[in-house]
């Protein structure tokens, strides 16, 4: 971070300054379900904002942070749909073992194909992520009798949650359902926070700025990409767990590439080297795709058209635009 | 064995397309860096202007100028906007070639309608050659033979022109070429211009094989992806042999477990990435 390189007097203003950042964002996520409905949103809306923004947080933590571009994301998403669709289709009414079934199938999914893809940079590393991902696309559209093929996993439901002495029906309320998703978030994100300020974060991004000056300190690049990749896996794959909590089914559309592209694409329509960023990427994408899905036909044109303009005029990001000089 | 033989010939079709298609996207990827998306896309296209040209100027000419108007098309893409990203960060080429994927899928599917459009083939390519191989009939064989003919003049073009060598040498360092003063500009654009010539002739004869429709590059692009991982990143030989290999292994799995067979060329790549991270062919450092 260029703190080391400031005067102590601007670094206490910065940290002061962080303090205040996250103050605001999370009055404005903890109060969600106050505003919403005022701006023609609906809860839901604001939950699925939550997921989409957990899922582009955790695609750039390796992204944005380690500096490889996976662009098959969404087989890790997908898995923990899938894996959380499982739980509550066949096996229990538990919702947090299902969120806990989803995060391991696409981390531990993940961690096997990181270790498969951490030896390619650049361009290739997100040619064999993109490649990867369409095998578990196939295997949840082919494999009918596990995944339920087209249809995908239907007719399994979020169950309240019993805690002894009370319970939370997040089932029927909407409002209380987004307050678990929200507290999923905090905790992953809150996590992947942390990791980013330690020891073990600053050698990501030391990845990221120069690899073979990483490597030349004794840095092993692949293992600590390969952890990257991992995490991010985790990561993501919690918000796929959740996102099948929300819809309350699971199906192929999860592990599409579309999906891959998108969480790409509110990343850096947020901002990549923010750490925020992608949130309020996700959040402007899921709104802007869910007005246009209501308005015309021919959405998918226009959800093209984000992406070329994204790229054309807006490389740096909505965050990106004001503080280029924060890096990190 | 019959079974065999004509899963084996249907494979080497397949190939013969996964080919194709990922020599164009091979081509792209060695000079500028670039992974595009929306090739499967033009591939469409380029069966759509065949289906526009053929009532005006008939099937023969239309196998050459729907490829040639959709690489016109492209060269347009690249000078506009992809040349803009040469250089910056992978995300953003692949973000831009998949909003273009996006954009040209829907405007098919506005100009041309969703449902699949037939693309009439001369009568005399269409009769069986012979009773006993039924599945030979003179349509694949056509497709076959304007594959090896589009393959071997690529080839050639590559190694004996000008132009070609500068391709070529590009691919391997495009600063000195540019160095050298030559316009490394024209070169790309022109460059991503054959790709996507490849791309158009692959969906006029795809069009001719299994019909139109506004997605039916999709399943081309990604064995394509896999077809470069496979026979090794910076090689087009290696590509060459990836598509077939991987054409002809989809095809054999069919015969012995179908419902394998869109898997089984990704273990193919799970294993291949495993032994030798850089391909068949492809070079040391190339990864």
């Amino acid at each position: 971070m260029s703190d080391l390189a400031q005067p102590p007097g601007i670094v206490v203003q910065a940290a002061e300054r962080r303090w205040l950042r996250l103050a605001v964002i999370w009055a404005v996520l903890i109060a969600m379900p106050l505003w919403m409905p005022l701006v023609g949103g609906y809860t839901d809306l604001g939950a699925r904002i939550l997921v989409f923004g957990l899922a582009a947080m955790s695609l750039n933590f390796l992204m944005g942070y380690t500096g490889q571009v996976s662009f098959g994301h969404a087989a890790y998403f997908g898995l923990g749909v899938y894996g959380a669709g499982f739980i509550l289709l066949d096996f229990s009414h538990s919702t947090l073992l299902a969120l806990l079934a989803g995060i391991l199938l696409g981390g531990l999914i993940g961690a096997v194909i990181g270790a498969l893809v951490c030896r390619s940079r650049g361009i290739y590393f997100a040619l064999i992520t993109i490649a990867f991902q369409e095998v578990f696309y196939y295997i949840g559209y082919k494999w009918d009798s596990v995944t339920g093929g087209y249809d995908g996993l239907r007719g399994f439901q979020r169950q309240p949650i019993h805690f002894g002495l009370f319970t939370i029906d997040i089932l029927k309320n909407d409002v209380a359902f987004y307050y678990f998703v929200l507290v999923i978030f905090g905790i992953v994100v809150g996590l992947m926070g942390l990791i980013l300020g330690s020891p073990l974060g600053r050698t990501f991004i030391a990845l990221r700025e120069n690899e073979r000056r990483a490597r030349f300190l004794g840095i092993q690049a692949n293992r600590y990409i390969w952890l990257s990749f991992t995490i991010s896996a985790f990561c993501i794959a919690t918000a796929g767990a959740l996102n099948a909590l929300l819809n309350n089914f699971a199906d192929p559309s999860s592990l599409d590439v579309t999906i891959s592209g998108e969480l790409v694409v509110m990343a850096v329509l947020g901002g990549i080297r923010s750490f925020w960023g992608p949130l309020l990427g996700a959040a402007v994408f899921v709104v802007v795709e869910n007005y246009l899905s209501g308005l015309t036909l021919n959405w998918l044109f226009f959800v093209g058209l984000i992406f070329v303009i994204v790229v054309m005029f807006f490389p740096r990001g909505l965050l990106g635009m004001f503080g280029q000089r924060r890096a990190v | 064995m019959m079974l065999v033989l004509f899963n084996v010939f249907n494979g080497l079709i397949l190939g013969a397309f996964y080919v194709l298609a990922a020599l164009g996207l091979s081509m792209i990827l060695n000079l500028t860096n670039v992974i595009n998306f929306a090739h499967g896309n033009f591939i469409a296209l380029g069966g759509y202007l065949a289906f526009v040209l053929i009532p005006i100027v008939g099937f023969w000419p239309a196998l050459l100028l729907a490829p040639l108007l959709t690489a016109v098309i492209g060269f347009i893409v690249e000078k506009t906007m992809i040349s803009r990203i040469y250089g910056r960060d992978p995300i953003y080429s692949l973000l831009l070639t998949f909003g273009l994927a996006f954009m040209i899928e829907d405007a098919c599917r506005y100009i041309w309608g969703v449902n699949g459009l037939p693309l009439t083939t001369p009568p005399s390519l269409s009769a069986p050659i012979s009773s006993e191989f039924f599945f030979v009939n003179a349509y694949r064989l056509f497709i076959v033979a304007i594959v090896i003919i589009a393959v071997v003049a690529l080839f050639a073009f590559l190694r004996f022109t000008r132009m070609g060598m500068r391709i070529r040498a590009g691919m391997f360092d495009l600063e000195t070429v540019a160095a050298l003063g030559i316009n490394v500009k024209l070169l790309r654009s022109l460059n991503f211009a054959c790709g996507i010539f490849l791309a158009g002739l692959a969906g006029v004869l795809a069009g001719g094989q299994i019909g139109l429709n506004p997605n039916m590059g999709d399943n081309l692009l990604l064995p394509s992806f896999v077809a470069i991982i496979v026979g090794g990143m910076g090689s087009l030989v290696g590509t060459l042999l990836g598509g077939l290999l991987i054409g002809v292994a989809a095809a054999v799995t069919t015969v012995f477990y179908p419902a394998a067979s869109d898997v089984v060329i990704y273990v193919i790549m799970a294993v291949v990435l495993l032994v030798r991270p850089r391909g068949l062919l492809g070079e040391e450092g190339m990864q």
